[in-house]
Order: structure tokens, then C-alpha cells, then sequence
């Protein structure tokens, strides 16, 4: 019995520390954002990395949610005769939902585990210690453009991402279900409002920032060498998912 | 007053002391080696003198200025004068050789790309490597990888080197090739140089003054010829490498 609550205890203490240190790497984050020497080569070589390198997921999975969404709402509408508001639902659910969290939880797949990956390899090999010994504050060199590229390409890839899934829904409802396409393009944006973008972009970044830092962080205290490394990515994508999921609740309740 | 001084250091990582009560002045332009056996903290010691770690109790003086007592901003600017080789090198694997040894001349000086690419030159000069610019770490020897890790070390032309453990893994051809190294670049640099080793043969051809780590602080030191005259059984024991001894006994 005292094993049990021994257990709970220490994972509460996890649970905080691993916060604390979330938080602290924030602060440090933004900190050393505004600091010399100003790395631009980096900041854009991870902007690359971040934005343009994630297109390929970021097409298929809007377009594909984007056409799924049409397909299920179509037949679940037309029991009540409601055929003429999927447009509508497609693009207000891509636009305030879908598109964020979904591109947020790819980007967490692909980015946020190999900024894990590397960071940790990195801390394992003594490369960190290298870049102190060399005068340059790991979180300044590490996590700044990282975290920077976070918080401005996911936005570009949500715009991608809401475009490409209003049109998957478009191209299931038009051709496979023969909805009037006009009628359809007027549904997408009748009941649209300037702040389902906004909001949608706002999380992006919000969401860009989580999941880069998370990768970051989980890198950056990465012990025990190689089996080390594998557990830091298995984390950053576990703890940034879950984040995200988490937060999406709290953002969506301020921001509407 | 010394140069370097470390004063009366403490350090334990959880329950484990690694530092107790250890103490050493390197005096300027002088090449100490501290030798130990694995775990005896080392590392840890070397990292103390340029402020990787802090210790539990206990002072890192360098040049009259209290290294432990220094904010990440000052540290900064402080370890500018360090150069520091890694064991296995410690060369940023997303960057090739000529990078590597670019990254502190174009993160600290406003030196144009054709005076960096004349110092790299010169810094890969002094260690006897030519034509590896272009090649990633991974492309790279032991031997090679550590030689950059020398390169990129001097480039900033600091008043401290630090040698973690530089042969470890070596065979004893490129052990004594980089001991000769590490000689001369003391030589041409006149740099204050701590190394540390458990290589004896490496320690006794480097050293101006040799020092022993064991159990947590240093209980032998003298100039290579009067080390080697101890007659601390300890020390005796480390430098034949028997199995037999107080060492071992301990254990």
C-alpha cells in the first residue's frame, strides 16, 4: 500500500518538476530572443526546416480530413435534410479545429521528435557542453530559432492546411455527392466570421511554440545515452501531443 | 597568488560525492596533468575551472576573479578566454570541419569570411591536418576528430586550454602523435594548460607538474621525475598499472 502511494508521490514530483522546467525553458526562450548575436542563417535554416519540409504531411492530411469530414457529414445530414450546411461545417470545423490541431499534431510527429533527437544526441555527445565551453548560451543558439521558426511557419501551415481542406470537401461534395458547386461555395463562406481565421492562427502559433519548446526541453535533459535519446523523442511527441490537446480546451474557451 | 586556483572544492551528484575538499594552484603558462582512475571526477574537475559546473562548496579563482560566483552573461564573455577539447571531440555533427572551427570566430569576432577562412587555415595548420575542411565529423578518425576538437579550441587564441582525456581510445601511435601536438601548441601558444589523462606515459611527456585525483582530492603532485619517485603506494600502483595494490584493495 505504501508502494502505491510512494508511486503517485513521485510521479506528482515528475509531473511538477517536468512543468517547472517547461516553464523555466519559456522564460530563458524569450529571454535570449532579444539578445545579440543574432543567428538569421539559423533562424531560417529551421524555418525551412519547420515550415516548407512539413508541406508534404501538411497536404495530405488537411486535404484528406477535408474530404473525410464532407463525406461523413453528407450522409449523416441528408437523414435530416440538412445537406446544405456541410460547406459550412467543413470550413467553420477546418478553420476554427481541425487545421490547427491536426497540423499541430503532424508537425509534433515530424519536427518536434527529430528537434528531440538531435538536441539529445547532441547533449549525450557533450556538443552541448562544447557550445558553453565556446561561449554561447545553448538556449540562445538551440532553442531561440527553433522556437522562433515554431511560432511563425505554423501559421503559414495552417492558411495551407484550412485552403486545402475546404477544398477536399469542395471536390467530395461537388463531384462524388453532385451538390450544386455554386451553392456550395456560397455554404463555405456564408456563415464565416473574420475571427474563425483569426483564432484558428492564433492557436497555430500557440501550438508551434508548444511543440518546438517541448522537443527543445525534452532534448535538452536528455540522460543515459543512446536509450536516453529514444525515450527524450518518444516524450517530446507524447508530452507536445498531449499539450496541445490540452490546451487546444483552453484556447478555444478564451478565444471564442 | 596562482593563476588558477581551486579551492577547497565539494561536489556530489545524488548521493555520490565526486569532490571532497579539492584543492590545487596552477600557476600562469604552466602545464599541470591531473591523472586518476576512471570516476574519480576528473571531468568533473575540469569542468569546474571553466564554470560547466558549480560546486556544492568551495571557489574556482581564475585570474582573481571567482568563476563560481559568475552570471551566464559573464561567464560568457569569461570562458572567451578557454579553449577546451572534449574527449571524443565534441564536434557539431550538422556542421563540416571548416564550420566547426568557424563557429567561435563568427559567434565572438567581426572578423570578415576571407580572415576566417585564413585562421581556420591556420589553426588546422598547427594541429598538421590539411584538406579535411569539407568533411563531416562522422568522416573523421579518432585521431582527426580530436585534432579539429584542438583547432577549434585554439581558434579564438585563448590564455587556458583544457584536454579532456585527448588520447582515450587512441592507439599508442596517435596517443604519443597528439601528445606531441598538444607539446607544441603549448609551446607556440604559451598557454596555461590543465589536461587531464590516465594515460601516465601522456602525462609524464606534457607535464610540467602532474597531479593525482583519488577519493575526491588530490593526494600526490610534483614535477614528472619527483611523481614518479612517490612513495605513496596508491600512486606507485597507478603508474605501473598493477592489479594488485591499496587501490584495488579498496575496491
Amino acid at each position: 500500500m505504501t508502494a502505491i502511494f510512494e508511486r503517485i508521490g513521485l510521479t506528482f514530483i515528475r509531473v511538477f518538476e517536468q512543468t517547472g522546467l517547461w516553464f523555466g525553458a519559456f522564460a530563458d526562450t524569450f529571454r535570449w530572443m532579444f539578445r545579440r548575436p543574432f543567428d538569421g542563417r539559423e533562424w531560417l535554416r529551421q524555418m525551412v526546416r519547420v515550415g516548407v519540409d512539413s508541406i508534404p504531411v501538411v497536404v495530405l492530411t488537411s486535404m484528406f480530413t477535408g474530404m473525410v469530414l464532407a463525406l461523413q457529414t453528407f450522409v449523416g445530414f441528408r437523414r435530416v435534410h440538412a445537406e446544405q450546411f456541410v460547406a459550412s461545417v467543413v470550413s467553420l470545423a477546418m478553420l476554427r479545429e481541425l487545421s490547427p490541431v491536426l497540423v499541430g499534431l503532424m508537425v509534433t510527429g515530424r519536427v518536434g521528435s527529430s528537434m528531440a533527437a538531435e538536441i539529445g544526441t547532441m547533449k549525450v555527445t557533450e556538443q552541448i557542453d562544447a557550445l558553453k565551453a565556446l561561449a554561447t548560451e545553448p538556449v540562445q543558439y538551440l532553442f531561440v530559432p527553433r522556437v522562433v521558426a515554431g511560432i511563425i511557419m505554423l501559421p503559414f501551415l495552417v492558411i495551407l492546411g484550412d485552403f486545402l481542406g475546404i477544398y477536399g470537401g469542395y471536390l467530395v461534395a461537388v463531384k462524388l455527392m453532385r451538390t450544386n458547386p455554386v451553392v456550395y461555395q456560397q455554404n463555405t463562406y456564408q456563415f464565416l466570421a473574420l475571427n474563425d481565421v483569426w483564432s484558428g492562427l492564433i492557436k497555430a502559433a500557440a501550438f508551434g511554440l508548444i511543440l518546438t519548446l517541448t522537443g527543445c526541453v525534452r532534448g535538452y535533459y536528455t540522460t543515459g545515452g543512446a536509450e536516453g535519446v529514444g525515450r527524450a523523442t518518444t516524450n517530446a511527441v507524447v508530452s507536445a501531443s498531449l499539450i496541445i490537446l490540452l490546451s487546444d480546451f483552453f484556447l478555444t474557451k478564451i478565444l471564442f | 597568488m596562482a593563476f588558477i586556483e581551486l579551492r577547497s572544492l565539494h561536489k556530489s551528484f545524488d548521493s555520490k560525492q565526486v569532490l571532497r575538499d579539492m584543492s590545487i594552484d596552477i600557476d600562469r603558462g604552466e602545464t599541470v596533468v591531473i591523472v586518476g582512475g576512471s570516476g574519480t571526477g576528473k571531468s568533473v574537475t575540469l569542468k569546474h575551472i571553466i564554470g560547466l559546473l558549480k560546486p556544492d562548496r568551495g571557489q574556482v579563482i581564475v585570474d582573481d576573479q571567482d568563476v563560481t560566483a559568475m552570471r551566464e552573461m559573464e561567464l560568457n564573455r569569461f570562458r572567451r578566454r578557454f579553449g577546451m577539447a572534449f574527449q571524443e571531440g565534441a564536434l557539431f555533427d550538422s556542421m563540416n570541419v571548416y564550420e566547426n572551427i568557424a563557429f567561435p570566430l563568427r559567434r565572438h569576432t567581426k572578423m570578415k569570411e576571407n580572415e576566417i577562412r585564413a585562421r581556420v587555415e591556420e589553426c588546422l595548420e598547427d594541429v598538421h591536418l590539411h584538406g579535411v575542411e569539407k568533411k563531416r565529423p562522422s568522416e573523421l578518425s579518432g585521431g582527426m576528430r580530436r585534432r579539429v576538437g584542438f583547432a577549434r579550441a585554439i581558434s579564438l587564441k585563448p590564455e587556458i586550454l583544457l584536454f579532456d582525456e585527448p588520447t582515450t581510445g587512441l592507439d599508442p601511435v596517435i596517443s604519443d602523435i597528439i601528445a606531441e601536438l598538444i607539446c607544441e601548441m603549448d609551446t607556440k601558444l604559451g598557454t596555461t594548460t590543465v589536461m587531464i589523462t590516465h594515460d601516465m606515459k601522456v602525462a609524464f611527456k606534457v607535464a610540467d607538474r602532474v597531479a593525482m585525483l583519488y577519493d575526491g582530492h588530490i593526494i600526490e603532485e610534483g614535477t614528472p621525475e619527483d611523481f614518479q619517485k612517490s612513495t605513496n603506494a596508491i600512486v606507485q600502483q597507478f603508474i605501473e598499472g598493477r592489479a594488485e595494490g591499496p587501490l584495488t584493495d579498496i575496491d
